[in-house]
């Protein structure tokens, strides 16, 4: 069992959460995921490992209630614990194979959309820490669904804040924010767009000119996360990949996106279901 | 006059009921129809029954205490040999080991071998299983990889010696393929498979779930920072094949690795489980082997009609006998001669057709069989909102990606001796990551070997 040793919800529908989990937090990089579950009956559900404190022997967990799984996990309290959580997966960042000397002074450009802040989050303090100069557009539908904004911003050098409503910042899509930038003349050795894959997507459409590699993180469906069933499979540059141990993190412009948005509703209606009978079941 | 009694049948789930629910088929003997069964058996001088047995079960022994009515005696000989019993009676290919070179069976039926020893495993479960001796504890540390057939029979025979046996297992629940891959209805999971389990845990052994070794821990953090004098990797052959044919990707192609790991491992037939899977109306299954009966067997459970889908013919299918008996009872459609070559979808990027080709059988190959060459011309379409791929596995990457030295062959197995030692000393491995996928008596076997093998290079 895994104790939560903090819980904290950012928004109605996000909560923040760091978990005793020592063999992960020491083996932890950023890039990496965890699969979690909430309960003896539960599913198993990815969540990316969004910071680790090594001493105390704890990650941090930042889920959205998007459907029965994640409303169980964020159902938790202090001092509740997690039935299981196995970890770290995936393969981490290609950036923390780079020696750290090297980092320094290298352009990064991250483009967060939503939830996607917080799998970012851990990336810009390992490349800031490292001397990187790094610029992080967020995105979000409105000011009050913004997670982790000062956490961020404590980390980067320029943080651009981009809302639906116009509540925060440059009033439009991260797309839009990230043209602006391009325009004035901003220089990236390497972009990083991690969010909804329908952002992903459209984010890749607006840099391929650029000549900027892009690095997307890819939120398959998973199961075992270990490469053993394939649910996780995605199409990069023609040819299939599992995305919970070849990725998560894929070439952004070699993705087929259409596929995996389409692979991602497999289960929509029974999830949906399952959703609806979970909210009546707790009245 | 004793050839003359045929094979006892046994009683079994009628299939009209057993095709909706997942009680397991097979009732299994009682005493009475187990000891008369047992009276068949000629113990024979040199018995060929023994020779086929990959462990080599003293199976004339065991059957005669069986007909002597002494079945816990029965049980202390199965288990000199095999630490899996109610398993391996369950599960093993009979047909082509034990019982398919049994004297009786060249005139007329084997000795039911399997359904003995099933028998008295289970027998032996329910009076408290056979006592082990085990040796004072020596104070050293073996790390076990993987709660599978080869794990578990690994760990239990260090943890007789009296090592300090850790298994690590990267999945919530321990078991490997006995606990994902094989169905509730050909093995149980609460009344066989974990007790089985359990009498490991019972010898001292620890098992960590939720740990992958790879990435959690390496190989290398395992014998130099926690204090392990050897490595056991039974670590199983996971990684599901496609047949790389367009449209493979479309919404309602799985793995049957997927299929059954969602419907064993995560429960996602009883509506207490959270995890949803895909009920088909139609669904084809590619494949002719265990998996492919099983993953056709769990569709048809869940309410879907079900075609398997093969390419060659009744007598090469690799199943045990008894699953095709028992898939074709159940109403399972086989089409043998038939290869798919692309997966049809609909406007929404859903299954809609398997279109297949007919094979007919070739000249044999260096393997001695007849290899199926497509029919040019015949291509069809089976009418499917489902297909699940069963068309193998093989071992993951991870591990050997992961720790230096450590070789492996191109189809990424391990390179391991008989005795299981790897190109690492101190580092033994057996099952299917080392043979690719086989049987369970195989695994096994390998991990029993392996133990052996581990005790004396720590004794050296
Ligand atoms: C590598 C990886 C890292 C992830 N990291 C995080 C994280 O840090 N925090 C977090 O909150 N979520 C993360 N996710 C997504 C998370 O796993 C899903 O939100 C969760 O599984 C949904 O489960 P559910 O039962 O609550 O919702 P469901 O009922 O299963 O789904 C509800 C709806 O949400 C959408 N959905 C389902 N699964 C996903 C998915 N994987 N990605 C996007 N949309 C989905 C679908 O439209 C679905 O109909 C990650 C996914 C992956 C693969
Ligand atoms: C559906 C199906 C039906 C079958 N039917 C039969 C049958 O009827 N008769 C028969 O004899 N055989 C059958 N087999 C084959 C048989 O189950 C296998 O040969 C046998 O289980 C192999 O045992 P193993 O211990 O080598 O590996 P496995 O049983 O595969 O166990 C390996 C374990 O290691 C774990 N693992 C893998 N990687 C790691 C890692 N990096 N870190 C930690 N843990 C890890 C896995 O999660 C798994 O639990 C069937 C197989 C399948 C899939
Ligand atoms: S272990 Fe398998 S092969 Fe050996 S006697 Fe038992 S059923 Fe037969
Ligand atoms: S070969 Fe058949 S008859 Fe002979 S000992 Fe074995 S089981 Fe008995
Ligand atoms: S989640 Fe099962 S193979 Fe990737």
């Amino acid at each position: 069992m895994y104790a939560i040793t903090k819980k904290q919800m950012l928004t109605p529908s996000i909560c923040l959460m760091d978990v005793e989990a020592p063999r992960i937090a020491a083996a932890a990089l950023p890039g990496q995921f965890l699969i979690v579950r909430a309960r003896e009956q539960g599913e198993r559900i990815p969540l990316t490992i969004c910071d680790y404190d090594r001493e105390r022997g704890t990650v941090t967990l930042v889920t959205q209630i998007v459907g029965a799984s994640s409303r169980m996990v964020c159902a938790l309290e202090e001092d509740e614990c997690l039935t299981d959580v196995v970890g770290p997966l995936g393969r981490p960042s290609d950036f923390t194979e780079v020696p750290d000397g090297e980092l320094k002074g290298r352009r990064y450009l991250f483009v967060a959309g939503g939830l996607g802040t917080a799998p970012v989050y851990p990336q810009v303090k390992y490349l800031h820490g490292r001397g990187a100069h790094v610029d992080v557009v967020v995105g979000a539908k409105t000011a009050d669904l913004l997670i982790l904004r000062d956490e961020m911003a404590a980390v980067c050098d320029n943080l651009y804040v981009c809302t639906d409503d116009g509540s925060e910042g440059h009033h439009g899509l991260v797309t839009e924010q990230v043209r602006i930038l391009l325009d004035e003349g901003r220089k990236y050795d390497q972009a990083v767009a991690i969010g909804p894959m329908i952002m992903m997507k459209f984010v890749s459409l607006a840099l391929r000119d650029s000549g900027i590699p892009l690095v997307v993180s890819l939120n398959t469906l998973m199961v075992d996360g270990t490469g053993m069933c394939g649910c996780c499979r995605v199409t990069v540059g023609g040819r299939v990949r599992f995305a919970c141990v070849e990725g998560p993190e894929f070439d952004g412009y070699a993705v087929d996106y259409d596929e995996a948005l389409r692979r991602q509703t497999l289960y929509r209606e029974q999830e949906q279901e399952a959703d609806h009978i979970c909210k009546i079941g707790r009245g | 006059m004793a050839e003359k009694i045929g094979r006892v049948p046994v009683r079994e789930q009628d299939p009209k009921v057993r095709a909706h629910n997942y009680e397991e088929v097979c009732y299994g003997y009682d005493e009475q129809e187990a000891v008369i069964e047992a009276s068949r058996c000629l113990n024979c001088r040199n018995p060929r029954c023994v020779q086929h047995c990959p462990v080599g079960i003293r199976i004339p022994e065991f059957i005669a205490q069986v007909k002597a009515g002494d079945f816990a005696a029965a049980a202390r000989v199965i288990a000199c040999d095999n630490s899996l019993p109610a398993v391996c009676g369950r599960v093993c290919p009979q047909e082509t080991q034990c019982e398919g070179s049994c004297i009786l069976g060249v005139k007329g039926e084997p000795v039911a071998i399997g359904k003995l020893e099933r028998f008295v495993a289970d027998w032996s479960r329910e009076h408290g299983g056979v006592s082990v001796e085990k040796e004072p504890p020596n104070g050293m540390k073996v790390a076990v990889v993987g709660s599978g057939p080869s794990g578990l029979a690994c760990a239990s025979d260090l943890a007789k010696l009296g090592y300090e046996v850790t298994i690590f297992e990267v999945l919530h629940k321990a078991g490997g393929v006995l606990q994902y891959g094989i169905p509730e209805f050909r093995l149980p999971k609460e009344r066989v498979v974990e007790p089985e389990i359990d009498s490991v845990r019972a010898l001292g052994v620890k098992i960590e779930t939720n740990v992958v070794v790879g990435r959690t821990l390496t190989i290398d953090d395992l014998l130099e920072k926690e204090g392990f004098r050897a490595v056991f990797i039974g670590s199983g052959a996971g990684l599901p094949r496609f047949m790389s044919i367009p449209g493979e990707s479309l919404n309602g192609v799985f793995s049957a690795n997927e299929y059954l790991t969602r419907s064993n491992l995560m429960k996602a037939y009883d509506p207490e489980s959270d995890t949803p899977i895909f009920i088909g109306k139609r669904v084809a299954v590619v494949g002719g082997g265990n998996v492919a009966m099983d993953a056709a067997r769990t569709a048809l459970r869940l309410g879907s009609e079900v075609t398997i889908v093969y390419r060659r013919t009744e007598k090469e299918l690799p199943a045990r006998a008894e699953e095709v008996h028992h898939a074709r009872e159940e109403g399972i459609e086989f089409r043998m001669l038939t290869n798919p070559v692309e997966v049809l979808g609909d406007d929404n990027g859903w299954v809609r057709a398997l279109r297949c080709i007919r094979m007919e059988l070739g000249e044999p190959d260096e393997s001695g069989r007849r290899s199926p060459v497509p029919v040019p011309g015949s291509e069809f379409e089976i009418p499917v909102d489902g297909v699940i791929m069963a068309l193998g596995t093989s071992p993951n990457p991870l591990i050997a990606g992961t720790t230096k030295g450590l070789e492996t062959e191109r189809h990424g197995c391990i390179v391991a001796s008989e005795d299981g030692a790897t190109s690492r000393p101190g580092v033994f491995a057996g099952g299917d990551a080392v043979t690719g996928a086989a049987t369970v008596i195989l695994a096994m076997g390998a991990g029993r070997r392996a133990a052996k093998a581990i005790d004396a290079y720590l004794k050296k």
